[in-house]
């Protein structure tokens, strides 16, 4: 939308089409934003399938990782995509109660497994196997944790929009914020499937 | 407490090393004690550091451009007098300085002089040519550009406290490891690169989005200004490529901080990963700068021709293909590494067919001046020097590509001379000539030409006079990078190549003094009509300088050359029917706080200083989020007042060609 079209209206009118056209932006900006992130994972997944047979004699991918480990974490990850599904759909409503509801169970699913895989990192690096063990193991270590480092991240942003929504209710501009933040959780959850299916499930089968 | 930062980070272990800290630091005292000695300060936060406005961000970019310039040509006339002494001899400067050297002149001339330079054009001009009042996200730019800033301020803090890296400006490993480069100066280029990469990457992303959504009605893709053009494709690309240098100087940092093994000897790394990683970005890079002056030189040559642009929709289209093309080259850059002959054989293929794109361009603009009336005005001396340079740089370039001639050329003086023909006439010629043409765009008087025509002569013949020379000595076997040589028949040809580069100084010198002399002339030069060259684009439509909003009303727009139309219908200039509120963004001190604290997170992660690299991590966290809830951060310049300024202008342009209001 240009500016022709927001000067023709008056008053209000120019403030209501000037919000619509910041918010229609700001989705479209978030979209390229997704894109250029996508391409970091793809270059640290790279990197990792280049490097994950250098394992310089240290432990490899086959005696580390844990499959129900690794199943509960995805779980947790893929339910919490879902629960953002139904908050977006209380969002669209206009349900503040729900969607608040449904950001908690969206959090603590998203804590969960942050917690699993700190815990995974913990017990890999006191069993020797820390990130400066091998190129293999910095790899992994890399690409998992810059993944867990984002869900972090929109961990902290869902407190601060939960408080939003708290404060000053489901507003447009709020709805949008909150509309982003769906994309960036269901990105992080899609980019956990390529995760799985590249680091972990080739090991364990 | 203070990590690893002690007195002997100051450089007392080199005369010339402690004389460039204090010339710096002084210049930096000095600024600082005239700002306050004219009282200034408050001037300068509120009209320009603080604010939102495409332009004066534009001016600001450039303005960081040219200083950086300075520093990065002092670093080149350096290198040049070491190696045209130094037959025999360790010349005037040790080693290791002279590693240093050469690292912050390519790392400054690229992301320091290059970048911010086009990124500065984009700002002035860009919304203006797609008749938008403003950038999609305002705040945003100015964090790109306080972070781009802080980038520089680092790599010269460098030069005070601490060494920079000896690396070469592409920090390779396994050199730039911890265990062979033990100091800070890797970590300074790391922390550089990252903080302006992301500064660099919120701006592709701010034009992408604001040429896509926020062109003027009836502003289709197929007649969007070529400068425009050049944009969107750089836009594209910086988004696309800068991830890998993000993720390259990311991977090398954690090597070198936690003892990872990604690019390291031994512990399973993998060097060749980081030279992919890295190149994955520098080919593309090559475009995004010189893509930018492409949009310059079609501009310039369409208006100093008077004619429109011959073949407009080969030219868009030769655009894209050489944005496409770039992504698909990289690997030219090291066909000696051993990737193997397939695939050297399939880079050895794709990289020449850029030249065809690029041949398509350069005929492109021949045949506007063709049968043109073609003014050598000084943008238009910048760019006719650039054809008939740039030709020369396509053909060494075609004989780079080929890998068998790329082998025994590579890391010759050969490639130098090579990618400086790029960077010179291909690149920074554009910037110089578009700095030239939209000077009084910005700032509302012309650039005086006499010293303007000075300075172009003595760059070009400073250019041939530097880097034919190199080209002759790569075909002798010289080696980049050399402190020191045995080779008594090199010597004359470096001689020859330092006088070019004293050319050069004359160059900028000019420079300088046609700034100088434009600022005092500025009342016989100034230019009230807004349109001082009879241009065809948009920008040309507004006062100079623009109102905060540029267009009062939005033009409507129905082929190229939209304002070039708007004057053969004799609807220039006319004021509208009826004037409306506008609504503008508020100025914001979180830009600059943001840059600041950034600076201060990555000083302290060089020095591994962490409590002071948590408050400035804090500190950018907290920038963020004052901007990030306000979602009314704007004011409304109401219409009576929009109806003064226009009319204000409508008389001064009136005055200005002698006609009745």
């Amino acid at each position: 939308m240009t500016d022709a079209v927001i000067t023709t209206g008056d008053g209000e009118q120019i403030k209501a089409e000037q919000a619509n056209r910041a918010i229609d932006e700001r989705a479209y900006g978030f979209w390229i934003y997704l894109m250029s992130n996508a391409i970091v994972f793809a270059l640290l997944l790279a990197t990792f399938v280049v490097m994950s047979h250098n394992i310089a004699d240290g432990p490899d991918g086959h005696t580390l990782f844990r499959l129900p480990h690794t199943f509960a974490k995805t779980i947790l990850l893929l339910a919490s995509s879902t629960t953002f599904g139904f908050a977006s759909v209380a969002i669209a409503t206009g349900l503040r109660r729900r969607t608040l509801a449904w950001l908690s169970v969206t959090f603590l699913l998203g804590l969960g497994f942050v917690a699993m895989e700190i815990w995974e990192f913990y017990d890999m690096a006191v069993a020797g196997a820390g990130p400066w063990r091998s190129g293999f193991l910095s790899a992994f270590f890399t690409l998992v944790g810059t993944h867990g480092a984002q869900v972090s991240v929109a961990l902290i942003w869902i407190v601060l929009l939960g408080c939003e929504v708290a404060l000053r209710g489901l507003n447009p501009f709020v709805a949008s914020r909150l509309r982003r933040l769906g994309l960036f959780w269901h990105f992080l959850d899609i980019v956990w499937i390529g995760i799985f299916s590249i680091v972990y499930l080739p090991e364990i089968i | 407490m203070l990590g690893k930062l002690t007195i002997d980070a100051l450089p007392f272990y080199s005369g010339i090393a402690l004389t460039g800290a204090l010339v710096s630091a002084l210049g930096a005292l000095g600024v600082v004690a005239l700002i306050t000695w004219l009282g200034r300060w408050r001037y300068l936060w509120t009209e320009w550091l603080t604010s939102l406005d495409h332009k004066k961000i534009g001016v600001m970019y450039v303005t960081l451009a040219l200083i950086m310039l300075v520093r990065g040509f002092i670093d080149a006339l350096m290198m040049r007098t070491q190696q045209a002494v130094a037959l025999d001899s360790h010349g005037f400067l040790p080693p290791d300085h002279f590693d240093q050297i050469f690292t912050s002149h390519a790392t400054i001339m690229v992301f320091f002089v290059a970048m911010p330079f086009l990124v500065g054009l984009f700002n002035v001009v860009v919304p203006q040519q797609i008749g938008a009042r403003d950038m999609a996200f305002p705040f945003m730019n100015s964090v790109s550009l306080w972070l781009t800033a802080s980038g520089a301020a680092l790599v010269m803090v460098s030069l005070v406290i601490g060494k920079f890296s000896t690396a070469g400006w592409n920090a390779y490993p396994p050199y730039s490891e911890a265990q062979f480069s033990p100091g800070v100066g890797v970590d300074y280029w790391i922390w550089a690169i990252l903080i302006s990469s992301v500064g660099s990457m919120l701006t592709g992303l701010n034009f992408l989005v604001t040429i896509v959504k926020r062109r003027a009605p009836g502003m289709r893709l197929m007649i969007m200004p070529q400068f425009t053009w050049t944009a969107l494709c750089t836009s594209i690309l910086i988004v696309f490529a800068f991830p890998a240098l993000i993720v390259a100087a990311a991977l090398l940092g954690l090597d070198r901080y936690l003892g990872m093994h990604f690019f390291t000897n031994s512990g399973g790394g993998k060097l060749a990963n980081y030279i992919d990683l890295f190149w994955i970005w520098g080919h593309p890079e090559v475009y995004i700068l010189i893509l930018p002056a492409f949009g310059v030189y079609s501009e310039v040559v369409a208006t100093f021709s008077g004619r429109r642009l011959f073949g407009y929709d080969s030219l868009v289209y030769s655009t894209v293909a050489i944005a496409v093309l770039s992504l698909c080259v990289c690997l030219h850059h090291f066909f000696t590494m051993g990737g193997g002959t397939d695939v050297n054989a399939f880079f050895g293929r794709m990289a020449p067919l850029i030249a065809v794109p690029t041949g398509v361009t350069i005929f492109d603009w021949l045949l506007t001046m063709y049968r043109g009336r073609v003014q050598f005005s000084v943008p238009m001396l910048f760019t006719v020097g650039f054809i008939v340079t740039f030709i020369i740089g396509g053909m060494t370039g075609v004989l780079l590509t080929l890998a068998p001639g790329g082998r025994p050329m590579h890391d010759t003086t050969f490639l130098v001379a090579h990618f400086h023909n790029m960077m010179i006439p291909g690149a920074l010629f554009g910037y110089l000539a578009g700095y030239q043409y939209w000077f009084p765009k910005a700032f509302g008087f012309r650039l005086e030409g006499k010293w303007g025509r000075r300075a172009f002569w003595a760059w070009i013949v400073g250019f041939y006079l530097a880097f034919v020379p190199l080209y002759i000595l790569g075909f002798m076997g010289m080696p980049q990078r050399l402190e020191s040589y045995d080779v008594a028949g090199w010597q004359p040809f470096l001689i020859v190549a330092e006088f070019g580069a004293l050319f050069i100084l004359c160059g900028v010198t000019f420079l300088a003094v046609q700034l100088a002399v434009s600022i005092r002339d500025r009342a016989a030069l100034a230019d009230s009509t807004g349109d001082p060259w009879n241009g065809r684009t948009l920008e040309w439509a507004t006062a100079s300088p623009p109102a905060a909003y540029n267009f009062a009303a939005v033009p409507h727009v129905h082929g190229i050359d939209a304002w070039w139309d708007m004057k053969q219908a004799g609807t220039a200039g006319r004021a509208p029917v009826r004037f409306y509120d506008i609504i503008m963004p508020d100025d914001s001190s979180a830009g600059v706080a943001l840059g600041a604290m950034s600076f201060v997170f990555a000083f302290a992660m060089v020095w591994q200083i962490w409590w002071l690299a948590a408050i400035g991590g804090l500190g950018v966290f907290a920038a963020v989020l004052t901007r990030t809830f306000r979602d009314h951060a704007e004011h409304r310049i109401p219409a009576s007042q929009v109806e003064a300024i226009e009319n204000r202008r409508l008389t001064t342009t009136a005055l200005a060609s002698g006609t009745p209001t």
